[in-house]
């Protein structure tokens, strides 16, 4: 049995959508909405890395190392974020995060 | 072959598995730990497929920093403070586990690279650009990487130093009442400004 292009593609599909459940199901803790923005962001890049070998093109890896480039940047500028959230309120709770009235 | 097709089916299930459990883990450690967890795999699937370079970026800036941030984070602010304060033991069979399946993963993708299978095609990705199937995974992605994408190869950089000094002044706090040493008016102290000469009359003191 050979593994093809459509393993890689279901893997990657299965993982963005529990990467946006995540996202729902976790409405209150805003640490765990960051990891499910992670692991979407890792459903990406598995879908550029597998069509990149299975279409001959290298820039498939190079448009996910900048993918990787943009998730990092996302998860220092979001910690930092959620530490100040977390020094002005004294708890990390979102959902009621209406100061501004948004 | 079939040694190929068991290690993407262990780390497919693995990563699907592990990124389920961050989601519905109750302790945001254990959903760090299962992100590891599903970043490793993903990290073999990576191998598998013949993007060595990439794989190898993967394990180290998202299990070396970002994993490690977001541990850092979880554990400073107070979320289930109560139940962090329990201690090592507590984390001991979660992280067995998590030490266990990457110990299993990594062996199975260094057994499939041995027997010769470890991509997902025939004989090897090649690209049409970067050198063709002679050249390394990694030297394919730098031909291109630092020649036709160079610019946003720079503008990538910038990011990251955005990103880095907004984290800095995010985090930054300035506190009143510290005493920090003043470089400036240290260099600019003068014999002339650090010396009082007082004639002092006998029989009495120094004004303050």
């Amino acid at each position: 049995m050979t593994i093809g292009l459509l393993h890689y593609l279901a893997v990657a599909a299965v993982l963005f959508t529990i990467g946006v459940l995540g996202i729902f199901v976790n409405r209150k803790n805003v640490i765990v909405i960051l990891m499910s923005i992670e692991l979407i962001l890792l459903a990406v890049n598995i879908n550029l890395v597998s069509f990149s070998v299975f279409l001959h093109d290298v820039v498939g890896q190079i448009f996910a190392l900048f993918v990787l480039t943009v998730a990092a940047a996302e998860a220092a500028v979001g910690l930092a974020i959620l530490v100040t959230f977390f020094r002005n309120r004294g708890d990390i709770a979102v959902d009621d995060a209406s100061v501004m009235r948004g | 072959m079939v040694l190929q097709a068991i290690a993407f089916w262990m780390l497919a299930l693995t990563t699907v598995f592990a990124a389920l459990a961050v989601i519905s883990a109750r302790n945001p450690v254990h959903s760090v730990l299962f992100l590891i967890t599903a970043f490793f795999s993903a990290a073999g699937l990576f191998v598998l497929l013949g993007a060595e370079f990439l794989a190898m970026i993967l394990v180290v800036v998202y299990v070396g920093a970002v994993a490690v941030l977001f541990l850092f984070v979880v554990m400073m602010l107070d979320v289930d403070f109560v139940a962090l304060r329990q201690g090592f033991a507590r984390y001991l069979p979660i992280g067995g586990i998590v030490a266990a399946v990457l110990t299993v993963e990594m062996a199975l993708v260094a057994a499939s690279v041995v027997s010769g299978g470890a991509t997902a095609l025939s004989n090897g990705p090649q690209y049409h650009r970067g050198g063709g199937a002679s050249v390394t995974n990694a030297e394919a992605i730098g031909r291109v990487l630092y020649t036709d994408y160079i610019y946003l190869f720079q503008a990538a950089g910038f990011v990251l130093l955005v990103a880095m000094i907004g984290a800095i002044v995010l985090t930054l706090k300035h506190r009143e009442g510290v005493k920090r040493q003043d470089v400036g008016a240290q260099v600019g102290r003068t014999p002339a400004k650090g010396m009082r000469l007082v004639d002092i009359k006998s029989g009495t003191g120094i004004d303050p």
